[in-house]
């Protein structure tokens, strides 16, 4: 059994960088490489385009990360746990084999994990919607994906059976990095405690440079160094579940108390009470000491029974949205901006434009800030304004950008920089349903 | 003095609700932060664009706050409207809260 696991974070989302990964496959000492890839909505987005392209469904970045790594970390002996695989694990695993087929790496055994996709025990079962008090059924038949966030289990089982690289669909963010520290360690998964340690080794290293200094800064109030060039963040744990965080020698941003804290409480709600599909984790008691320069020891997480169900993102066709802008600048350029929103306004209502919501607003004055204006108003040296609107169809949600492009020849005096779009909005509610519904399978491929 | 004088913040979210970290620099200043960033400031700060109830959590292990902001992203981020999908831009927005003055040398 090895003393200590180490275990780098890869990716903490869909289009993360890919150098550090790299650096890190090229150069750190660690025995697993974890990307992370897959957001609440992500799942929903690849399984619309896997209805057009059957082949495709997985992440968009596949294939240069694993050009990019795939060949240090063969001859490095690390093994990569990824959820890349998205709406399609089974054409990501085919992708792995084929690149490293062209890499010349024959014999990697690749995993894939499938079963996260519950479509049809949704369809089965109106279970209620946790966001408001509805059913599924109240969608109708927009919906277009239901994924469950799995657990460890099957990626300890694909390590177990010596994977080299296990590519999964949807699965519990931190269970990816716990899932090693199961397989190493001999853990028992209803050690609760022991499992808190992992999942809060996880939940840190899962946004990838949020742990190191990304998301961070704030100048001549946090500072980081180096910042161009973020090393993303290793974690070395040992046996009783307290570990190090720490990053390559010589990468930027830096590893600090104060980075820890911030991803420790990101997205937790209760720190004391965060349901994961492996464990309840309680992070209230999480204590951080910088031994050395870029190293801090991470102790004192606890744990508590995993939830009985699994939560389900169910991705629906909810609306379209339609949105316009353009600039303006120089003297009076806030009238000309105000004049503009006003145009435009008066034209969407004769061109019988129909929003159920609706924005007007100046980027650079009151955008972030939803259309509020706030006191005292300046004299902006240049602004953009914003229109969007939420439409039931996408001929209406095109007429929206239409009428600012529109500005050009029909507006105030100045515009420029017109740009539009129209999109169908794929959003997502959730569900609960009981763990015993999922059954996740593990295939096995070789390059 | 405001807010960000003494702590940062990261903001999160899920579906429709924000999840705002507050942290102390200083883990002396963690029982000022209690005292003065409440709920009901939260909310005040926010104003119309938060729509449910503000939760707040104590971790005194690391003179933090957090807060649980419901309704507040106009339908999150996958359906809202907003420019700030996500509304991670209400982390730096949140630190703009005016304190009541102190005197201190050692600040930030």
């Amino acid at each position: 059994m090895k003393k200590i696991v180490k275990i780098a974070a890869g990716a903490g989302f869909s289009s993360d960088r890919i150098l550090p990964a790299q650096d890190l496959a090229e150069r750190a000492d660690i025995h697993y490489l974890v990307f992370e890839c897959l957001a609440e909505r992500t799942i929903a987005l690849a399984q619309r385009e896997k209805q057009s392209h059957p082949e495709l469904g997985y992440n968009e970045w596949l294939e240069d990360r694993m050009l990019a790594c795939l060949a240090p970390c063969h001859r490095r002996g690390i093994t990569i746990i990824t959820n890349m695989g998205a709406a399609n694990p089974q054409a990501a695993g085919a992708k792995i084999a084929e690149v490293a087929r062209r890499l010349g790496l024959r014999g990697l055994k690749i995993a894939v994990v499938t079963g996260d996709d519950v479509l049809d025990a949704c369809k089965a079962v109106d279970y209620p919607l946790m966001e408001r008090s509805a059913t599924l059924s109240s969608l109708g038949a927009t919906i277009v994906s239901a994924n469950a966030y799995t657990g460890s289990e099957a990626v300890v089982a694909a390590l177990r059976m010596g994977a080299d690289v296990i590519v999964t669909g949807r699965i519990a963010d931190p269970s990816l990095f716990l899932a090693p520290l199961i397989h190493e360690f001999d853990w028992d998964p209803e050690d609760w405690d022991l499992i808190g340690k992992g999942i809060h080794m996880g939940h840190l290293l899962e946004c990838s440079a949020h742990a190191t200094g990304g998301y961070f800064a704030d100048p001549g109030f946090k500072d980081v160094p180096d910042p161009a060039r973020i090393g993303f963040p290793i974690a070395e744990v040992e046996a009783d579940g307290s570990f190090i965080v720490t990053k390559l020698p010589g990468s930027g941003g830096m590893v600090t108390p104060r980075t820890l804290k911030e991803q420790t409480l990101y997205e937790v709600h209760d720190p004391a009470h965060y349901p994961t599909a492996d464990c309840v984790a309680d992070f209230s008691q999480v204590q951080f000491e910088q031994i050395a320069a870029d190293r801090v020891r991470v102790t004192g997480a606890q744990g508590h029974p995993r939830p009985e169900c699994f939560k389900v993102s169910v991705g629906y066709v909810d609306s379209y949205i339609g949105e316009g802008q353009i600039g303006y600048c120089g003297p009076n350029a806030l009238a000309r901006a105000q004049l503009a929103l006003e145009m435009v306004r008066q034209r969407l209502i004769d061109a019988g434009v129909e929003a159920t919501e609706d924005r007007f607003e100046l980027i650079g004055v009151n955008a972030v800030r939803r259309g509020v204006r706030i006191a005292p108003v300046f004299e902006p040296e240049e602004v953009l304004i914003r229109v969007a609107c939420r439409t039931a169809d996408m001929r209406m949600a095109r007429r929206v950008g239409h009428e600012v492009e529109a500005l050009w020849l029909n507006g105030p005096a100045g515009g420029g920089g017109a740009r539009r779009s129209a999109n169908e909005v794929l959003a997502i509610v959730s569900v609960l349903i009981p763990r015993e519904l999922v059954r996740t399978v593990v295939d096995y491929l070789e390059s | 003095m405001i807010l960000h004088d003494i702590a940062h913040a990261r903001a999160g979210d899920k579906g429709n609700i924000s999840d705002i970290s507050v942290i102390a620099y200083e883990p002396e200043d963690y029982e000022f932060l209690r005292l003065y960033v409440t709920s009901e400031r939260v909310r005040a700060h926010f104003g119309s664009m938060v729509k449910g109830r503000v939760e707040r959590f104590e971790v005194p292990a690391l003179a933090a706050l957090k807060f649980v902001l419901h309704d507040a992203l106009e339908g999150g981020v996958t359906r809202t409207l907003n420019l700030d999908i996500h509304g991670k831009s209400l982390s730096s927005s949140l630190l703009a809260m005016t304190l009541p003055d102190r005197h201190r040398s050692d600040l930030r």
